[in-house]
């Protein structure tokens, strides 16, 4: 019976990422259209756009290597891996045993690395121009998203996100500092790895300024179908790493029956849609940063996670 | 068995002989051949040891030092790096048998001097190994004197071999015996222990190319062949890291202070940075390399770092688990190392050159050594579920537990340690997709890389054990701690369990594991879907045409390669991290001369860097060296009168010393 749960809950969850991906994209442009006082494409459109993409056949430029072919559904693969360990409506999934914050990091790393070959496979430009910025901002963004581990891994003793949401969840922590602190970190690394306004603009179409797209400038058809789902599945998952983490309230505990999972699904989708309604609005009020900025951004993110993890050494010699 | 090691250590002597005799054609393949060989009975042996047993007592030759005979002995430790020697060497021989016959007499002797080193029992024969491995490997960075760069490599990286040596005979003979297992017995302590602490870590770490005494490692290991630059880089910077592991972990024993961590704590987090930066600004693939090597030394030094902390603190599993990222990541970096540079070789021959800016598109020409090549590329960027993935793994878990310690200045170290190695990992996977993308993507970028070829069959054998072993490692991490749990208990103590749940790897009772079985099947089973749905709902073949690329217009007829300048150049790749972190720590520069408008000059962008951290030692000495010179010059001009009485006053003082040392 607790098997069958875990594997019925896993199962669910997998299904519920692959769907909230293009609806998270859509619901977070409608909103910021709205935001904007433009009535918004609905939010239900990338569902269409992935769709007419998918049937059609890709261009390739001539020199393009099986890279081009092969990377996207890699870097889909790794996405879904990973987005299928963080916990989401329930505790306690088939996977939740392997759900280790650093496999995910290093999951995302590899659909990052693929995305980064496809953008040098076709020797133009813009790709390679991308692919040397992407690294580069993953260089600040991976010691932040760390060291915010750290924090965990002191209040939780583990960097099991399962175990994490769990411990958190029994609120015997309360409110802490450090964990506000680590959250405004995890916010920032999760605006840069999802392309968002102020690293960089997901509806640019300036090339100059772009990171994410101009390495996707020479994908179509069904690869660039592949890449856009692979983008919006990357933000569902960081909303859902959020959310598990500093928002455990409402998940159905390991063991439950359907209707703790009713309430879980329930707490997870007002969840989720407040990190989107967030994410539109703070997209909304904030102007895109200078490239060379953007090592302060998350430099100042490193800073704030080691502080938490500072505060978290004095109150713990001291207890 | 340690006979059998003794004989074959004898053979490998033999065949640097072998190699002097003119023996006309043969010579290349009987030496090359051998050496292949006897590397792998070494690999086997060794294994042999570590699965089943290790070999008990002490083999004592029946030659030596005038005091005592040469005593060899395998235990965990050396056992564990002569397995990473035997596996790089027979790859490294194998490769070399499909080039160039160059060196073959320092070529044995190289890896005879690191298995000497390794099987030395005593501090005479481990330094006797060692010594005899810088001499030979400075005969393979030398091979190649005619070019002024090579021979400048060559004296820098003796005068370095020379420091490591000049520090680790004084550290060894401040432990009061030569012999392994009297030393263990007694010990030093006080003052002693701490000159053998720091002369240990300046000697190993100068051979083993930790900050600051890195300058020689990015010159010379580039400028040897590139199997000699593969077992350079893959193993004898291994072998300065066992033997520092082996000076301070194992022989001062665990009656020393935690706080000895800290010291390789910092120089490995500053190895890793530094390295791992330079990788990502370098023009040339093999200097690239080897800076990615300085930074991998930097993150094993790390490991023994927290293994000591830990260990000083008392914290048993915590410190197994660093010691096992410690040996783990040093096996996986000689592996991926020497196929990463042995990559680097069979392309420097097939497409003419090893500088990024003249090499593209050899994934056309040479698609099993690109394939290769990813796995390299993947194990060196950390990326699941290869094998440099799981021992970063376990070192980032080592120092997410450094809250542990207690004292709240060293979780603030370990915590800052945790952002430099997070730091280094996310850079060395820039440095290997610049490099990757730029040597294998894109378009061609001279001619000569145009016509390249694929690699020779010996060429694609030596680099293709080294990826199976890779992968390997990489899905069988928790395997491969087992295997080197011997030596982890050398490092942390005799009851310490390796950090392994069934075949993965985990953090100990009740934390985090890594099942990399796991994620390749989870991987490999999502792919498959994926390719079946997308592909029934499009199952057209994809069309070719000329690249988008924003729109961009086609290039003139006579480019042949398309417009070089619509492609990334190897500068253009590393500008983001040069004017990044550059800046600040490698003096980083980049300045426009733009002519003022109506000027038909071009407008120019001068860009580069300066590593000062690598000058900051040796300038100085240089300066010292040269005050010194112009000291001792004066002894010249002295008169008879005082001559006589400088060598009359020195006599006396001699007696003077004698006489007292006798009195004690």
């Amino acid at each position: 019976m607790l098997v069958l749960g875990a594997v019925l809950t896993q199962i669910l969850h997998i299904a519920l990422m692959l769907g909230a991906a293009p609806l998270a994209v859509g619901l977070i442009r409608w909103l910021k259209a709205r935001m904007m006082g433009r009535r918004g494409a609905s939010p239900l459109q990338p569902f269409r756009d992935l769709a007419k993409l998918c049937a059609k056949r890709p261009l390739l430029a001539d020199n393009a290597s099986v890279v081009s072919e092969a990377a996207p559904y890699l870097a889909l693969a790794a996405t879904l891996v990973a987005a299928s360990l963080v916990p989401g409506f329930a505790r306690g999934m088939a996977f939740a045993s392997a759900a280790d914050l650093v496999l995910v990091a290093g999951l995302l790393a590899l659909a990052r690395m693929a995305l980064a070959l496809n953008g040098m496979d076709a020797g133009t430009a813009f790709g390679g121009m991308g692919a040397a910025r992407e690294m580069s901002f993953a260089v600040f963004a991976e010691p932040a998203l760390l060291v915010s581990a750290l924090s965990f891994a002191i209040l939780a003793g583990t960097t099991n996100l399962d175990q994490i949401g769990a411990v958190f969840r029994d609120g015997a922590l309360g409110l802490r500092i450090s964990l506000g602190l680590a959250a405004v970190a995890m916010g920032a690394v999760a605006l840069a790895e999802n392309a968002r306004v102020p690293v960089d603009n997901p509806a640019t179409h300036l090339e100059l300024t772009m990171v994410h797209e101009a390495m996707l400038l020479e994908a179509s058809g069904r690869h660039l179908a592949l890449w856009e789902y692979q983008a919006g599945l990357k933000l569902t998952l960081w909303l859902a790493l959020i959310a598990a983490v500093f928002l455990p309230f409402g998940a159905a505990p390991a063991g439950s029956g359907p209707l703790a999972w009713l309430v879980g699904l329930l707490a997870w989708g007002a969840k989720m849609g407040g990190l989107c309604l967030a994410l539109a609005v703070f997209e909304g009020a904030i102007a895109k940063m200078r490239v060379f900025r953007v090592p302060e951004f998350l430099g100042a993110a490193l800073l704030l996670a080691l502080l938490a993890a500072a505060l978290l050494f004095v109150s713990t010699g001291f207890a | 068995m340690l006979t059998a090691l003794a004989l074959g250590l004898a053979l490998l002597g033999l065949l640097a002989g072998v190699a002097l005799v003119p023996a006309g054609r043969w010579a290349g393949p009987v030496v090359l051949g051998g050496s292949a060989l006897l590397s792998a009975g070494f690999a086997l042996l060794a294994i042999g040891a570590l699965a089943i047993g290790l070999p008990e007592g002490v083999l004592v030759l029946p030659f030596g030092p005038a005091w005592a005979g040469m005593s060899l002995a395998l235990d965990g430790l050396s056992a564990w790096f002569l397995l990473l020697l035997g596996l790089v060497g027979s790859s490294a021989s194998v490769f070399a048998l499909g080039g160039p016959r160059q060196g073959l007499v320092a070529w044995p002797l190289f890896l005879g001097g690191m298995g000497l080193a390794l099987l030395g029992a005593d501090g005479f024969t481990l330094l006797l190994g060692f010594e005899l491995m810088s001499l030979a490997s400075w005969a393979l960075v030398a091979l190649d004197h005619r070019e002024a760069a090579s021979r400048e490599a060559a004296r820098l990286y003796l005068v370095f071999a020379a420091l490591a040596g000049a520090c680790l005979v004084p550290a060894f003979g401040l432990l009061g015996a030569l012999d392994f297992a009297a030393i263990r017995a007694a010990p030093p302590e006080g003052w002693r222990a701490v000159a053998v602490l720091a002369l240990g870590l300046i000697g190993a770490g100068a051979k083993a190319g930790l900050v600051p005494l890195h300058l020689w490692l990015p010159l010379a290991h580039p400028a040897a062949p590139s199997p000699a630059s593969a077992l350079m880089s893959g193993v004898m910077t291994k072998l300065a890291l066992y033997v520092l592991a082996r000076l301070l972990l194992d022989l001062c024993g665990p009656v020393q202070p935690g706080w000895w961590g800290v010291p390789l704590l910092a120089a490995g987090a500053a190895s890793a940075l530094l390295g791992a930066l330079r990788a990502n600004l370098e023009e040339d693939a093999k200097v690239a390399l080897a800076c990615s090597t300085i930074e991998n030394v930097g993150l094993v030094t790390m490991a023994l770092g927290l293994a000591l902390l830990f260990r000083g603190a008392d914290l048993g599993p915590m410190a197994a688990l660093a010691a096992g990222a410690a040996l783990l990541h040093a096996m996986a970096h000689g592996l991926f190392k020497t196929l990463l540079f042995l990559v680097a070789g069979a392309v420097q021959h097939a497409a003419g050159s090893r500088r990024l800016d003249r090499l593209g598109g050899l994934i056309h020409a040479m698609p099993r050594t690109t394939l290769l090549a990813l796995i390299g590329l993947g194990a060196a960027a950390a990326l699941p579920p290869l094998s440099g993935f799981a021992s970063e793994w376990l070192l980032l878990q080592a120092l997410l537990g450094g809250w542990r310690l207690g004292e709240i200045g060293l979780q603030v170290a370990a915590a800052a340690a945790l952002a430099l190695a997070a730091m280094a990992v996310a850079l060395a996977a820039a440095a290997m997709l610049r490099l990757f993308g730029l040597a294998f993507l894109g378009r061609p970028r001279s001619p000569r890389g145009a016509g390249a070829r694929e690699a020779n069959r010996f060429e694609l054998a030596g680099m293709a054990v080294p990826a199976v072993l890779t992968l390997l490692i990489g899905l069988f991490p928790g395997l491969a701690l087992a295997l080197a749990a011997p030596g982890i208990r050398v490092l942390v103590g005799p009851a310490a369990m390796p950090p392994v749940v069934g075949l993965a790897v985990g953090a100990g009772e009740g934390h985090s594991a890594y099942a990399p079985l796991v994620v390749l099947l989870l991987l490999g089973l999502v792919l498959v879907l994926l390719w079946l749905v997308v592909r029934r709902r499009s199952p057209a073949l994809a069309e070719r045409g000329p690249a988008w690329n924003g729109g961009f217009i086609d290039p003139p007829p006579e480019f042949v390669f398309g417009d070089p300048l619509s492609q990334p150049s190897a500068a253009g790749m590393a500008q983001p991290l040069r004017r990044m972190l550059g800046g600040s720590l490698l003096a980083g520069r980049e300045a426009v001369t733009m002519p003022p408008p109506g000027d038909t000059r071009p407008a120019r962008l001068e860009a580069g860097f300066e590593d000062r951290a690598a000058l900051a030692l040796p300038v100085p000495a240089a300066r010292l060296r040269d005050a010194i010179a112009d000291q001792v010059e004066r002894l010249r001009g002295l008169t008879l009168r005082g001559s006589l009485s400088l060598g009359f006053a020195t006599l006396v003082g001699l007696l003077a010393l004698l006489a007292w040392l006798e009195a004690r």
